[in-house]
């Protein structure tokens, strides 16, 4: 045996058979929400099957749940059948459900890791492309179709064809007030949306293990958005330390064995990539995307590229394509960018950690007045209530944002929280594409520190220098 | 799902890159508990000049003339063209759904999203990788005033163009059996289900924690 890498380890120990070069990989763990399961389980139905191990599933509503007025449940009939739908089925084919007004309930991705039902050295899916947030655990996690939900849930395996492994170091240590959230922009502004695609992608450098456990989270969550079928993180002390106690996890000597075990859960040195990528963690600035795809980004001492002196013409007309949409100008300098709205939450950055970073920042300061709306969504009821406890929301709420209920809420804008056409936002979520907030809106991704910046100061602003 | 049958069609140039699925199908249509009805809302915020909602009636609807989905030269298309990372974004099979539910059975382009590509096959649609030369060339073509016709031979795994040119192409041989045979991969999966229970039964000593 030659050195392995950390996905390596992962598949071997997953792969049930081999047919050709496909092979019949077991699923540990899936997680279900009401968007992308309910033809799912009316595939179950049709065909008369029966979810096998029921108990390797967790659900939860979350992009469609009302992040205020929770009590008066869900207005919009067709979201309210959807979520509805999902607890049917659940009570019908035995699967846990954090349902609406369980505390427990909250982002599918805060809520496993949170739950102790993500857990190192497995396999994990969830229809869901930022199911990938849980490869910080050293834990094979994908997204896949609803489709593959449905295999899932009837047969525990999917047939899957092994990716090509990357390895991307940050090396050295990043500077004071550099989030997770900089550090995986500025790989995805250095590797672009396809960089990764064919590949799974382990995160390393000291960069990288000096993160914590949420900041992992952050970097895996968009491993998605660089292309790559999933991210990676090694397993160390931290990773360990995150899971014991958790309500899912196991516990006393179970815990020990499992945690000799989860410490194998990193690459062998010598273990050989397909391709490997340095970056040099002191480089990274704070990092704000300008356009409509989350590559297109520049540190906030930056300016707006100029399509006209790109060489591929292609790469230059989708720049000028996505300058009209966001209704900025070539060489407009980052920080005169000017949002009318601020949205701190989504599964990538939206945990207790986040919401400390931006409250810290929020401390003693006004949202500005030319900001129409600054929010504060946590992931899970988990998260709202440390939060609470912490005086977080106090300090928020002075400042003049608004303190909401967990869900995905303006990431998608699939419930009533969303940007009207035209509306520029400062975001903490992962996706800047057209509609993406709401049609016609205009989105900017940034780190939770970032965007409060942003929204005392009216403008894009270097957190650092507040 | 129906078996792939070969088939002539009519090529419909959407000429971008990174196409997501948001635009494939936009998030509203997403609340839909069933798996059908998607296609006069496939790409609705291109194709329409006003906002789609579910439920609602599409044929009154303003177009937006200048979107090749409603150039009539392309009436009827069953084949898409297009740029590199198709199906980039969100997981949401309702993107296959919707383009299957039009009528496209064929997308060519430079590269997929890989959760997309696998979500085709699952609803019948052959996802074809080409060169950037190629789809360069298709483009030129399909642009023209007379559209652009393709016979697609799933067997044979060639693209025959009307003036005879003949473009060979890649599929994996499970998919292209899967979708000959327009086989349910449930029930592929479940003949091994004594090996999925041997599997479980080592993983259970091996790893307890999670069978607890
Ligand atoms: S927060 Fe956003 S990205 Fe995350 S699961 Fe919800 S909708 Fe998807």
């Amino acid at each position: 045996m030659g050195a392995a890498t950390l996905y390596d380890k992962l598949w071997d120990e997953h792969v049930v058979r081999y047919q050709g070069d496909t092979a019949l990989l077991y699923i540990d763990r899936q997680l279900i929400h009401e968007v992308t399961s309910p033809q799912a389980f009316e595939g179950l139905r049709i065909h008369g099957r029966q979810p096998r191990r029921p108990e390797a599933n967790l659900a939860v509503p979350d992009h469609n749940v009302p992040t205020t007025r929770r009590a008066a449940g869900i207005l919009d009939p067709v979201a309210r059948l959807q979520v509805e739908t999902l607890e049917r089925n659940c009570a019908e084919f035995g699967i846990t459900l954090f349902g609406m007004g369980d505390p427990r309930q909250g982002i599918v991705h805060v809520i496993g890791p949170e739950a102790g039902f993500t857990l190192p050295g497995t396999t994990m899916v969830c229809g869901d492309s930022h199911t990938s947030t849980h490869g910080a655990f050293g834990a094979l996690a994908f997204g896949i179709g609803t489709s593959e939900v449905e295999h899932v849930l009837a047969t525990r395996c999917l047939v899957q064809r092994k990716s090509k492994s990357m390895l991307i170091s940050v090396d050295g240590a990043v500077g004071p007030g550099i989030t997770a959230k900089d550090l995986v922009l500025a790989i995805i502004g250095e590797i672009g949306t396809a960089g990764g695609t064919g590949y799974v992608i382990e995160f390393g450098g000291a960069a990288i293990r000096a993160l914590s456990m949420e900041g992992r989270m952050t970097v895996c969550n968009m491993a998605i958005e660089a292309g790559a079928r999933a991210g990676l993180i090694a397993v160390d002390e931290k990773t360990i330390d995150y899971v014991r106690g958790r309500p899912y996890a196991p516990r006393g000597e179970l815990f020990e064995r499992a945690a000799a075990h989860w410490r194998t859960f990193h690459s062998d040195p010598g273990a050989v990539f397909d391709r490997t990528v340095h970056l040099d963690g002191g480089s990274i600035k704070p990092q704000v995307t300008w356009g409509t795809s989350p590559e297109m980004v520049a540190p906030i001492d930056g300016r707006i590229p100029n399509p006209e002196s790109m060489g591929d013409p292609g790469r230059a007309e989708g720049v000028r394509r996505a300058l009209a949409y966001m209704g900025l100008t070539a060489g407009t300098r980052i920080s005169d960018i000017r949002p009318d709205k601020v949205f701190i939450g989504s599964c990538t950055n939206s945990r207790i950690e986040d919401l400390r970073a931006a409250a810290a920042v929020a401390k003693g300061r006004k949202v500005a007045d030319s900001i129409k709306l600054a929010m504060v969504v946590p992931g899970s009821g988990p998260v709202k209530e440390q939060a609470e406890a912490e005086g977080l929301d106090a300090i928020f709420r002075e400042a003049g944002f608004e303190w909401r209920e967990p869900g995905c809420s303006m990431c998608l804008a699939m419930n009533a929280d969303r940007l009207e056409p035209g509306e520029r936002c400062a975001s903490t979520s992962n996706r800047n594409f057209e509609g993406r907030q709401g049609y016609g809106g205009r989105t900017h991704l940034v780190s939770p520190a970032m965007a409060v910046a942003a929204a005392v100061a009216g403008h894009f602003v270097d957190v650092r220098d507040l | 799902m129906q078996p792939f049958a070969n088939f002539t069609g009519v090529v419909c140039p959407l000429d971008r890159s990174n196409v997501d699925t948001d635009a494939i199908i936009p998030k509203q249509f997403l609340k839909s508990i069933q798996r059908s009805g998607f296609g006069p809302n496939l790409f609705d915020e291109w194709r329409y000049l006003d906002t789609g909602e579910p439920g609602r009636d599409n044929s009154g609807r303003p177009l937006n003339q200048g979107f090749v989905l409603n150039d009539p030269r392309y009436a009827g298309a069953s084949i898409l063209l297009t740029r590199a990372n198709f199906g980039c974004g969100s997981s949401r099979e309702h993107a296959p759904w919707a383009l299957a539910d039009y009528g496209f059975k064929v997308i060519l382009a430079e590269s997929y999203a890989d959760i997309f590509f696998n979500n085709c096959f699952e609803n019948g649609i052959l996802p074809l990788v080409l060169d950037p030369e190629v789809i360069d060339r298709l483009f030129a073509q399909a642009g023209g005033p007379d559209a652009l016709r393709i016979a697609v031979d799933l067997e044979g795994q060639a693209l025959t163009l009307g003036n005879g040119e003949v473009i060979p192409f890649e599929v994996h041989p499970y998919r292209k059996h899967c979708l000959q045979h327009g086989l349910d991969e449930i029930g592929q999966t479940l003949q091994h289900v004594e090996a999925i229970a041997a599997y479980e039964e080592r993983r259970r000593q091996q790893a307890p924690w999670l069978f607890a």
